[in-house]
Order: C-alpha cells, then structure tokens, then sequence
C-alpha cells in the first residue's frame, strides 16, 4: 500500500515538474514573433486622451470578452488590449468567446442571469441587444458624440427602449468567395451572378478536379445546426423571393419558393457540397476552401485576411453572393457590438475601453488589420481600408443588407433560431422542404405570439 | 458516462439485500439498551451522508419538480414567473422533440449495450484463460475507460473528419469506399458513428465487471467438464452462462441506465442538431440555450421517470430470477 | 514430485517427446488463428485511437491538414505540445481539475467509509432501506436537477467557482463510494472488531485504528473510481464554470482554441497535444495500479 502510494506520489510530482518546465521553456515561443511581423505592418492607434483617462482610472482591472481565438482576430484583440493597457494603466484581461454564436450567448446569460460581476465589457452579436438590453449600461450619456458617427442602421438596432446598450465594433455581411485560377482554367470569366450558374460552374469545377483531388467539392457554407445557418437560410430565401423568415411580424418561411430553394440546397448536398457540409461552421468551412478544396465558399469579410495565410493566397476573390430570378443579391447583417454589464464594478473604465475600441482610429486599424467591415460609414470610403478590403468596393460593399428576425423575436431570438436552423439543418440532411416547413413555420408562429 | 456504475464486488450481496428489503419485516424487538445505544451511533456515523444526499440530490430534485409547475426562465427580464400548472408537462407528452430524442437514446442504450456485452464478455473470456498475451491485455483494456469521454469524443471526431479524417483515408486506399463518408453528418451513420466511441470506451469496464464474475467459478467444474469430454462450447453455455448470471445482471442494468443518461458525446459530436438529440442534450439545450427553465425541470422530471421506470422494470426482474 | 524413475525415464524420452510437442504446437497455433485474428482486431479497435492522437500531436499543422493523409509525420515537430502546455489556461485547468477531483475523492472517502462501517456492521431497522437509497441513488440522471442546482449554486454565490463543482460532485461520487465500502466492511471477520471492544476501545477508535486500515484496499479502489469520475464529470463543468480560469480539463480541451498564430480555428493538432498530455499521466497511473484495481474488483468475491 505504501509502496504504491510512493509511486503515484512520485508520478504526479514529476508530471507537475514535466509540465512546469515545458510551460517555462515555451514561453518565448512562436506567438509574439508573429505578431511582431503583421504589427509592423499597422500599429494599434494611440488612445486619445489617455493621460486624463489614466489619472482617474489607473490601475483598474478589467475583463474583455473578446473575439474566438483564431488567427488575426484574436492577434488583433490582444495587440488593442495591450496597447489600451500601455497607455491608460487600466489592466485590461482578455477572455475569448465560444467560437459558436450559441455557446458565447450562452456563456453571457449565464453570467448575467447570477448576477455576476466578472465580465465587464462583452461582445455582442447584432441580434442580442434584444435579449440582454436589461443587463446592459446605456452608454448614451457618455458616448453619445461618438454614436452619431456610426451607421444608423445599426445604432437603431442596439437601442432598446431609448437606451443605447451598446456601441457598433464591426460589421459584417455575407459574401462569396472564388477560386479565380480555377474559373479561369475552366473557361470562365465571371463569378456566377444566380444560384443556377453557381450550381453549373461548381460542379463543372468539380468534375475537372476530382480525379486529382478526391475531396474536392464545389460550394462550401455553414450547414451546421447553429446559429450560422440562419443567416445562409436568409440569403438563400431573400436572395430568391423567398422572404425573410419573418416578415411584418408573422413567420413567412414556408411559400413555394422557399421550398424550392432549400431543395434545391438539399439536392446540392452529397453533390457539388460535400456531406459534411451539415457539420460545417465558419471555420469548417474555410478549411475546406483554404486547403484548396473547394471551389466556392459563403463566408464573412473576416476570411479574406485569414486566407492570406494559407494555399490559396493570391488564387481567390470575392464578390456578392448569387440571386434567384426576380430578386437582389443580399448579405446577411452580422457583425458585433460592444455593451458594458450592469454588474461591472468598474463601469467608468470600461465605457473608456469602449469609447477607444469603437473609435475610428481603431476602425481602421481593425479594417486593415483584421478585414473587419467598418461600421463608421468615414472610415469605409478610407482609401486604405478599401484597398485592403476588396468587398468594401462599392459593387460588393452596396449590396441589400438583409437582418435577421431579433426584432420580432427579441428575448426569444435564440430560440427562434433555432428552430430554423434545426428545420434547415434537416433538410440538408435528406428531408424534404414541404414536410420540414410548415412545422417550423407554425413553431415561429407560436413564438410570436 | 456520467458516473461509473459502482463496481459490484458483492453480486450476491446486491441480490441479497435486494432480497432482504423485499422480504416480509421482521418483528421489531425493544432491544437491549446496548442495542439502542448502537443503533443511535450508526445513525450519527450515517448523518453525513445522508445529509449530503439530501442537499445535493433530494432538494434539488424537489425544488426541480416545483419548477416544473412555473414558467420561469433563465433570464429574468424575459417573463415574469408564474404558476403554470401542469401546463409544462401537457406540452412535454405533445413534445415531437422530446419523443424522437427518446427514440434516439434508446436506439443508442440498445445498440452499445448490446456490443459492449458482446465483445466484453469474448475480452473476458480471453483474459481468464490461460492466454498468454492476457496480462497486457488486461492493461490495454483499461486505458480507454479511465480517459474523459470528451477527450475520446474529440480524438474520434478528429478521426471521422470528412476531409482530414484517418477513417475514410484508410478505408479508400484499401478501396472499402471510393469518396469519402461524411459519418458523423450523415443522419444514416451518425448514431453509429458516436455508438462505436462509447463502446470503445466502455467495453473494458464491462469486461471487467464480467471477468471479476468469471473468476468465482471454480475451476474444478471446468476441470470436471473437460473429463467428461464436454467441448468448450457445451461448457460455455452450460456452466459458464449460468454461475455468470448474477453478475451479467448486474453488469447490463448498470450499463443500460448509463446510457440512457449519455451527454458527454453527443454533445461533442453533434451540438443541438436535431435529429441526434439524446434526452439529456435536449433537456440542456432546453435550460441553458433556450433558457426555459420551466418547461426543462418538466423535461427533466419525464426523464427521471424514464429512468426511473426502468430501473423498477429491472429490479423485478431481478428478484422474479432469485425466486 | 517426480521419483529417480521417473526423471530417468522422461530424460530418455525427450527427443521424441520434443517433436511431437513441437507439432502438436504448431496445429494448435494454427487451430487458434482466428483467434488471434480477433484478438489482434480488438487490441488494433483499443490502440489506434492513441496512436492517431499521438501522431496528430506530433504533426505541424500545415502537414495535419493536408490530404492524403500521413499516417506516420514526415516532419515531426513539438510545437503543439509547446502552445499547449505554454498556453496557461490549460495549466490552470489541470490544476482546476486536480484540485477539484481530490478534493471530492478525499471527502466521498471519509464520508463514505464512516457510512461504510455503520451500514456494514451494525445492524439496525432502516439500514437495508438507507442501502437502497444509496443504490439508487447511482442511477441518478444528473441532468435532471441541472435547473435546480444551478439556482441553489447562484444562491451560494458559488456560480463560476471550483466550490460549486466540488459541490456538485458529490452526487454521483458519494452513493457509490459508500456502497463499495459497505460491501468491503460486511466482509471483513468480526475477531478483530471484537477483539478491540473487548480491550475498551470506543466504535469511533475501532472504525479509525482498526477497520480503516484493514479495508484500505477498498479505500484506494473506491478513491480510484471516485476521482476518474471526478475528472472526467463535463455536463457540470460545462454549466457552473463561465471563466476560462476555472474550468476543468474536459471543459478546456472543448474549447480549446488553440493559441493564437494559428490559421486553422479548430486547432486539431494542438487538441490532439492536450490529449495526449491530460491521459499520458492517467494511462501511467492505470498501468501501475491496474493489479489493485482488480485485486479490489475480485477480493470481495473470496466471502471472508
């Protein structure tokens, strides 16, 4: 008995000294040099009138629910937060959210619903304000100046009840990526402008790639049961007549030709889509596309510098989404907004984050830095900006912004979402449109009601 | 699993006491004060205990069955509470929702334990004879049930990527399928895909619960058996199967009321997607994503039932196979 | 034991005796080789999920995500295990975990075995029933009071806090223990225990100097069970921890994003590194410990 405990004792000793060591060794590790070479590119911008912020607030501490720990996104959280931290003295900590919408809405209700004090200033998707607005400082008195600079639209959508809940951080619309080597090599010279020619120029690609390339797929998007599906469905349906899921206020989905779309998604699936598609989220996705495996990818503005890294840099554009007959192209609004929590112990401090974040100095940083889309309607016609983000160009930037249904589901949204994406997420799997949409149209309704 | 069955070194102690409680009470008797005085300092020795598993289960239980008849959810500012009355559970028997992720966990429950029977009880066998790679085996075996089923989850997750994934790279190049299978998105193989990780992971316990029954029987029988020139098969279902019974039992309630129970990887696997929804992912999604407390303490309250119910069906069982 | 005779005789009988063993060797190998087909098939099930993790662990992340697959690294490298231990959450959350699992483990034991001594070695009326409620209390669904804990765990002011999962953990691991500890204290021979009161001691002495150590392999073995259970509990972790400072290993290695520098979001190789480092020391430690843990299963079956 003895010996064994000897032995186990020993065992955990020298795992803890095992993993001390390698955690000390490491700490110089690749991380920091990286970052060091895109900084040097653009540098966070300094915080205007740090000193008078640094007087009153030296040495509070707060905490930054910030973006998934991916790639740039979290490379440029970290390089503002330090930056932030250097010249005001306010420690600031940064918390990665869940990479899934859900998980990071979750991880907020929960926080908020205990009352608790250990999140100060938070990311918000543009379709919570509506279900956190109760929990949220209304930063109108102190930013009220800087409101006025944003897009309006999205000011209008992150005022509850008179109360500003939150400031406007990037935006983000649904755009088309393309393989432009692989058009050009299959004879083509456009990006497809209807979901038709999308569907022949895929799987045309397809067929000349596969006997070199055994995954390769034509079209790739978020099919997964989660909250980025939603915004495909909308595309697809607005982008065909098909509605916007909810409209005037009673849920629409279920009309011809959105049964029609989303069969015609379905029947893409197993084809010119791979299975798989059905467990995509952003990144799945993007992997797909980026390892040279697909020829077309729905995703957000955020993916285009985030390919720049990998093998098809220089091989792909962007441009708007396809259109049915007799409708727009659109792009589903996404984007984030940054709200302070009403248990925060240090709110002055952390509207001072904000107020810096959504600056238009760090708009454009985060543009050129990040691909992230301004919401500062100044900053988008920024030549640099433009220059660094191609879907700001006026043929993409202008296309038909389509909003998702929070403002009629408003605390339920969640829940209304995912009824669709759980009724979509069926349909791709092999369900027929007609059987799956009344049912989730009837659910909606009842949400509604 | 959420909690490991309790190693049941004692069959015939379960059995027995089972037993005892179903028998007819014996006349109490005053007893000595000596006798009083023990009872009184085993009561004191058990209040800890008893105290925890009244904090932590039965209140929470009790308080989850008073949700149940509100309507309150997780965000305060949503609605008000008020008293539903049976309002939730009205809605819970409607629930389509509810009824297909029950389907799904008992076609889960049925297809693991039915494998995990199976092949523990051949890794059973093999380790008690005299085979002689069974040391390693048995160490071998092991490993698999101490690790986190999440862990495991995304070990076999990574494996059944429909891009990346070792699986279908192996079965094309020994040309068993000609693209690759997307298992775990595709509603035909999804199921198995998630069932063939639990059992994987789950087989060695079992195994060894079977093994720690196979080891009783006294080998003079085999012995006996082998002299009359009975053949192993004979041998295996005429002495084997039956001195194993007690612990098979045991063995298969245990495994069937952990899997009804299963989270951990279906949740890892397949997130809220709805037609791989076991009862407690769909409860969870229910409290935490949608955040309707109400209606989930309802759900939970169904599913405590289910379970409940089946541990009743095998408690009877168990006793009609004494008598 | 052989007589003179009898070893004269086998030395002359050897050479011939070798043979046919030989050949009756070699048809029974191969009598048995589906056999050892099957074997070989299960042990391949057991082990190439942990060579795979290893493997990935090993494999940049350039190479990890490239088709067709490598099954063995042409260039193997260490960087995910240095992102992944260097990233301080994960340290943070082997330690969450360790404490959190002992933690439950220590008190599950001390609890359970002073219930362990009154259920198995007293007799009084309510004992076989208060049996049956710890039995089933092991088929509890802890989804079931999810909702309730988490009001009660807010209400403490636990929420996000190792108390609260310490807490709640004592719900699965506390009945089990007890009922393991009861099996082992009813069978343990009474002299002993007699003799004890007989010299004067109190129940209290008894249970502490002299039941305890003897069915201390029923103590390691409950604690074993006890404290993988703790470690591997998700559902819990998930709902009661909100900061990345307090999660557990199995919450952490779910969302686990990997460090940032790398392009590919889910950070497989960094996962598969994590992986390999948390079940490492637990693979280790269900080697060493494997003879007590079956010594634990089958000394019950030997009735005392």
């Amino acid at each position: 008995m003895k010996r064994i405990a000897v032995l186990v004792a020993t065992g955990l000793i020298g795992l803890l000294a095992l993993v001390v060591s390698l955690g000390g060794a490491a700490a110089g590790s690749a991380g920091p040099a990286a970052q060091e070479r895109s900084a040097a590119v653009v540098r966070p911008p300094a915080v205007p009138n740090a000193r008078a912020i640094r007087a009153k607030y030296r040495g509070k501490s707060i905490t930054l629910v910030g973006d998934n720990a991916v790639g740039s996104s979290h490379k440029r959280d970290l390089l503002l937060v330090a930056k932030f931290t250097r010249d005001t003295g306010i420690k600031v900590k940064l918390i990665p959210h869940p990479q899934a919408s859900d998980a990071a809405y979750a991880q907020l209700a929960r926080n908020f619903s205990s009352k608790s004090s250990s999140i100060d200033v938070m990311m918000l998707d543009v379709v919570w304000p509506g279900a956190f607005a109760p929990y949220l400082v209304n930063l109108k008195p102190r930013l009220a100046k800087e409101a006025k600079k944003h897009a309006q639209g999205i000011i209008q959508n992150n005022t509850v009840g008179g109360r500003l809940i939150a400031m406007p951080w990037f935006g983000d619309f649904g755009i088309l990526y393309y393989r432009t080597d692989l058009l050009r090599k299959y004879g083509y010279r456009n990006p497809p402008k209807t979901w038709a020619e999308l569907g022949t120029m895929a799987r045309r690609i397809q067929n000349g790639e596969r006997p070199s390339n055994a995954s390769f797929y034509g079209y790739v998007y978020q099919g997964n049961a989660y909250e980025g599906l939603t915004c495909n469905v909308l595309e697809w349906l607005a982008s065909s007549g098909g509605g916007n899921l909810i409209d005037g206020g009673k849920a629409t989905i279920d009309n011809p030709k959105a049964v029609s779309m989303l069969n015609l998604q379905r029947s893409w699936v197993g084809n010119i889509t791979p299975r798989g598609v059905t467990s995509y989220q952003e990144e799945d996705a993007r992997n797909a596309f980026a390892s040279g495996n697909a020829a077309f990818l729905r995703n957000w503005p955020y993916a285009y510098s985030a390919n720049q890294d990998t093998p098809v840099k220089g091989k792909f554009d962007v441009t708007v989404l396809p259109h049915g007959a007799g409708a727009p192209s659109v792009g589903t609004v996404g984007g984030w907004q940054l709200g302070v929590s009403k248990f925060s112990k240090n709110i002055p401090a952390a509207i001072e984050l904000v107020r810096y974040l959504t600056s238009p100095a760090v708009q454009r940083f985060d543009a050129i830095y990040n691909s992230n889309v301004p919401t500062i309607p100044a900053v988008a016609r920024d030549r640099a900006v433009v220059r660094t983000n191609p879907y700001l160009k006026p043929e993409i930037a202008k296309v038909k912004r389509v909003t998702r249904p929070s403002r009629y589901l408003k605390g339920r949204y969640n829940q209304g979402s995912q009824i669709i994406y759980q009724g979509v997420n069926q349909i791709l799997n092999g369900q027929d449109a007609k059987n799956v949409l009344p049912s989730v149209e009837q659910r909606l309704n009842r949400l509604l009601r | 699993m959420g909690a490991p069955a309790p190693i049941l070194l004692h069959v015939d102690e379960t059995m027995s006491t089972i037993q005892a409680s179903a028998g007819r009470r014996r006349t109490r008797r005053r007893g000595t004060r000596l006798q009083r005085r023990q009872t009184r300092l085993a009561w004191m020795m058990l209040a800890p205990a008893l105290a925890v598993v009244a904090f932590v289960a039965i209140y929470p239980l009790g308080q989850t069955i008073y949700q149940s008849f509100t309507n309150q959810q997780f965000l305060a500012g949503i609605e008000p509470t008020r008293f539903v009355g049976l309002e939730n559970y009205r809605e819970v028997v409607r629930d389509s929702f509810f009824r297909d992720a029950v389907v799904v966990t008992i076609k889960f429950t049925v297809i693991t334990v039915l494998f995990e029977f199976v092949l523990g009880m051949i890794i059973a066998l093999v380790v008690n004879s005299g085979f002689k790679g069974r040391g390693v085996m048995r160490a071998v075996m092991l490993v698999p049930w101490a690790i986190p089923t999440v862990i495991s989850a995304q070990m076999w997750k990574w494996m059944y990527d429909d891009v990346f994934g070792v699986l279908n790279d192996g079965l094309m190049r020994l040309h068993i399928i000609s693209e690759p299978v997307a298992w775990i998105s595709q509603p035909s193989t999804a199921l198995w895909a998630v069932a063939a990780v639990d059992i994987w992971k789950t087989t060695p316990f079992v195994a060894l619960l079977l093994l720690a029954g196979l080891q009783v029987i006294p080998s003079e029988l085999y012995e006996a058996a082998d002299v009359d020139g009975v053949s192993k098969w004979h041998q295996f279902w005429r002495i084997t199967m039956p001195l194993l019974q007690p612990a098979i039992l045991v063995t298969l309630i245990f495994r069937t009321l952990d899997a009804l129970r299963v989270f951990d990887i279906f949740y890892v696997f397949f997130g809220s997607r709805l037609d791989t929804q076991t009862m407690a992912v769909y409860d969870q999604n229910t409290i935490v994503s949608i955040g309707d407390v109400g209606y989930g303490a309802a759900v939970s309250v169904a599913i405590f039932l289910i379970i409940g119910l089946f541990v009743v069906i095998y408690v009877t069982f168990m006793r009609v196979e004494q008598q | 034991m052989s007589t003179v005779a009898e070893r004269a005789l086998r030395a002359e009988a050897r050479p011939r005796i070798r043979r046919r063993v030989r050949r009756r060797r070699v048809r029974r190998f191969v009598r048995r080789l589906p056999f050892y087909a099957l074997i070989a098939l299960i042990f391949f099930y057991a082990v190439f999920p942990f060579y795979w993790a290893i493997r990935s662990a090993f494999t940049p992340d350039g190479d990890l995500f490239r088709t067709p697959v490598q099954y063995v690294p042409t260039d193997p490298t260490l960087t995910n295990f240095r992102e992944v231990l260097s990233s301080g959450e994960f340290q943070r959350a082997l330690l969450n975990s360790t404490i959190v699992a002992g933690s439950v483990t220590l008190m599950a034991l001390a609890i359970g075995a002073l219930a362990g001594y009154a259920l198995g070695r007293f007799r009084f009326r309510g004992r076989s029933a208060t049996l049956y409620l710890m039995l089933s209390m092991t088929t509890f669904p802890q989804i079931a009071i999810l909702g309730a804990l988490y009001t009660m765990i807010n209400r403490f002011g636990l929420f996000n806090s190792l108390g609260a999962l310490i807490f709640s953990y004592m719900i699965f691991t506390l009945p089990f223990t007890v009922w393991v500890l009861t099996s082992f204290m009813r069978a343990l021979p009474r002299d002993l225990e007699e003799a004890a009161y007989v010299d004067g001691a109190s129940p209290l002495q008894t249970f502490y100097r002299v039941m305890l150590p003897l069915v201390a392999p029923g103590l390691v073995t409950a604690g074993l069970l006890a404290f993988i259970a703790a470690w591997n509990e998700f559902l819990y972790a998930l709902s009661f921890t909100q900061t990345t400072d307090k999660h557990t290993v199995p919450v952490a290695i779910t969302t686990f994003t990997g460090k940032s520098g790398s392009t590919f979001q889910i950070p497989w190789g960094q996962i598969m590194a994590a992986t390999v480092v948390v079940t490492l020391p637990l693979i280790v430690a269900t080697l060493v410990l494997q003879r007590r843990i079956l010594a634990g299963l089958t000394a019950g079956a030997v009735k005392g």
